[in-house]
């Protein structure tokens, strides 16, 4: 792993972090800095880790073993005084469906201590903030999946944090709604606010994050901003080929046989389709062509992340 | 001796300001439905003086049985001011702790904040009391306008049905800390807090139960306050009965909050 030491004191610091639940084994000794006004991410699919190391982040879930200072603090000695300066954003809402979107974020700045008038100004600044201020008196319950999202963010902002956690902020969400989401985050981020998030979504991680840690099986398997990533672990180009499916054949290419070799420098057969990994797209598609091959359909895009972790695991993001 | 200065220097510590948060949220959920939850906080009693202490008590005192020839609604009346108490503490500490743990994500949400495990505990044992004592104050008015109390000693039954309110929920919000789901809450209430309501002396003396069970009764934390309230509504005040009942009580809360630190943590810190 290379090591991208930042300038600066790191916000975040991991060596060897570990996190075990009995014989199971969550996180296996993962290293990570994460830098003030950084955008950083943790991709990789569900179970991979990223939630455990975000919890351990957070203070909420003791450390088994190896280094973790969050504000060069310690989370075990320190946890009240980290929580202070962290904003977080759990995986499920945890939104307060007694109360109403207005209360919900009275209490919260009250469990960080402010007055109620002071808990009550900000509590109006942040609705105005996640375009929530017309629902200020209303139940929680009725808001839409996007809107409670934004309240949940809102609720995290109370206290002003340097550091926001965000725990796959746009799960479930509609195209829309995650637009609406990004769009706030990436305000946060000019502000100033360091954003840490966790997500299996590749669109995600290349909108939002500066770096990111790509995660599989408890490990970092792989380190660097998303175009770095693509850059170093695949090409600039992939033709996507589907073909049709031969008589009494489980995958659709596997009548393939051969026939694509030496097309380009990789070559991912997926079930449905295959992955030709290339700098020009176009030329694969001409060569394909004049050996003959008669493909369904052909797409040549952009790499992304999600061809990065192909790549890395042998497996897709999203199963 | 720095280790026993720690030792003491933490219950200081517990008692944290933060706890007082978790009781200003319950507070706040509370302002939606005060008003049903005081009538029939006022109805309730009414209805079971009236029901037992009023038409029942018409064939009991008939009977004269009573130790002293006490009036059997004047009898019951501090038993049941209690046993109320007791009831809300056991139910608060079950169901609605239960919510917050898992189905509403209440206390995940609270420990993304400086709040603690311990906090939770003792916020929500504070919330409990809370509700235990407003319950108990429109008791005693009932108690007052059917002039159900011997002593206006009676008055200090609220602080005793109040602490048998807590001595029930601080070890049962200690047990839903270890629940998975609520299944284990009806056997809880089946077999444990309902023959309490009927046999630690609520409504007979615990004379009156055979030899060998009267024994058991002495354990249950409910004993102990109906025969404090009792004693203190009837103005038959022993001081060192008193102080031994209060002291049992006492001890059982101490012992349930310490308790709920453990299993609290246990749970909601992983």
């Amino acid at each position: 792993m290379p090591e991208t030491a930042p300038a600066t004191a790191p916000l975040i610091h991991a060596r060897g972090l570990r996190k075990c639940f009995g014989a199971f084994t969550a996180v296996d000794g993962v290293d990570f800095d994460v830098a003030p006004g950084e955008a950083f991410g943790f991709l990789g699919p569900n179970g991979a880790g990223k939630t455990s190391t975000m919890r351990m982040i957070g203070t909420v879930s003791p450390v088994t073993s190896g280094t973790l200072t969050v504000f060069g603090l310690d989370p075990a000695r320190h946890g009240a005084k980290i929580r202070t300066r962290l904003g977080v954003v759990p995986q499920a809402d945890t939104l307060d469906n007694e109360l109403s979107v207005l209360e919900n974020l009275l209490i919260y700045g009250r469990y960080f201590d402010l007055s109620w008038a002071e808990s009550r100004r900000r509590a109006i600044e942040l609705l105005e903030f996640v375009q929530l201020t017309d629902r200020a008196n209303d139940k929680v319950e009725p808001l839409s999946g996007g809107m409670k999202r934004r309240l949940v963010i809102a609720r995290s902002l109370i206290n002003e944090p340097s550091l926001l956690l965000l725990d796959e902020p746009t799960t479930g969400l509609d195209p829309q709604a995650r637009h609406l989401l990004w769009d706030r985050l990436y305000r946060l981020k000019q502000r100033g606010v360091t954003l840490c998030l966790t997500t299996h979504y590749m669109d995600e991680a290349e909108q939002l994050c500066d770096r990111l840690v790509v995660m599989d099986r408890a490990k970092i398997v792989a380190e660097g901003s998303p175009r770095q990533l693509i850059e170093k672990y695949v090409t600039k180009e992939v033709l996507e080929l589907r073909f049709p499916r031969a008589e009494g054949e489980a995958d659709d290419s596997a009548h393939l046989d051969g026939q694509l070799d030496g097309l380009a420098e990789r070559i991912e057969q997926l079930p449905d389709r295959v992955l030709v990994y290339t700098a020009d797209g176009e030329a694969a598609v001409a060569t394909a062509f004049e050996r003959g091959l008669r493909p369904a359909s052909v797409l040549v895009r952009r790499s992304t992340l999600e061809d990065v972790f192909l790549r890395l695991t042998g497996r897709s993001l999203i199963e | 001796m720095t280790v026993i200065g720690l030792r003491i220097a933490r219950p200081g510590a517990i008692a944290s300001r933060r706890s007082l948060r978790v009781l200003e949220h319950d507070l706040l959920v509370f302002r939606r439905g005060w008003f049903s939850y005081l009538l029939s906080g006022l109805s309730q009693p009414f209805l079971y003086l009236v029901a037992m202490g009023i038409g029942l008590g018409l064939y009991v005192n008939r009977n004269g049985s009573l130790p002293g020839g006490v009036p059997y609604l004047d009898y019951i009346a501090p038993a049941l001011l209690v046993t109320q108490a007791m009831m809300a503490g056991a139910f608060e500490a079950a169901w609605p702790i239960m919510g917050k743990i898992t189905w509403d994500g209440t206390y995940e949400a609270a420990l993304n904040t400086p709040l603690s495990a311990c906090d939770l505990l003792l916020g929500d044992l504070m919330w409990i009391g809370f509700r235990a004592t407003l319950l108990s104050v429109l008791f005693l008015l009932v108690i007052a306008v059917l002039g159900a109390a011997a002593s206006p000693l009676v008055v200090l039954a609220v602080p005793v049905a109040v602490l048998t309110a807590l001595a029930f929920a601080a070890p049962i919000m200690a047990f839903t800390a270890t629940q998975s789901r609520d299944s284990g809450f009806n056997a809880l209430f089946r077999f444990g807090i309902t023959p309490l309501f009927l046999f630690s002396g609520t409504f007979f003396p615990i004379e009156k139960l055979p030899l060998f069970l009267q024994p058991l009764a002495w354990i249950t934390p409910l004993y102990h306050g109906v025969a404090a309230a009792r004693s203190l509504s009837l103005g038959q005040v022993e001081p060192v009965g008193l102080t031994v009942h209060i002291s049992a009580l006492v001890a059982v809360v101490v012992a349930g909050v310490a308790a709920g630190r453990i299993t609290f943590r246990r749970r909601l810190v992983v």
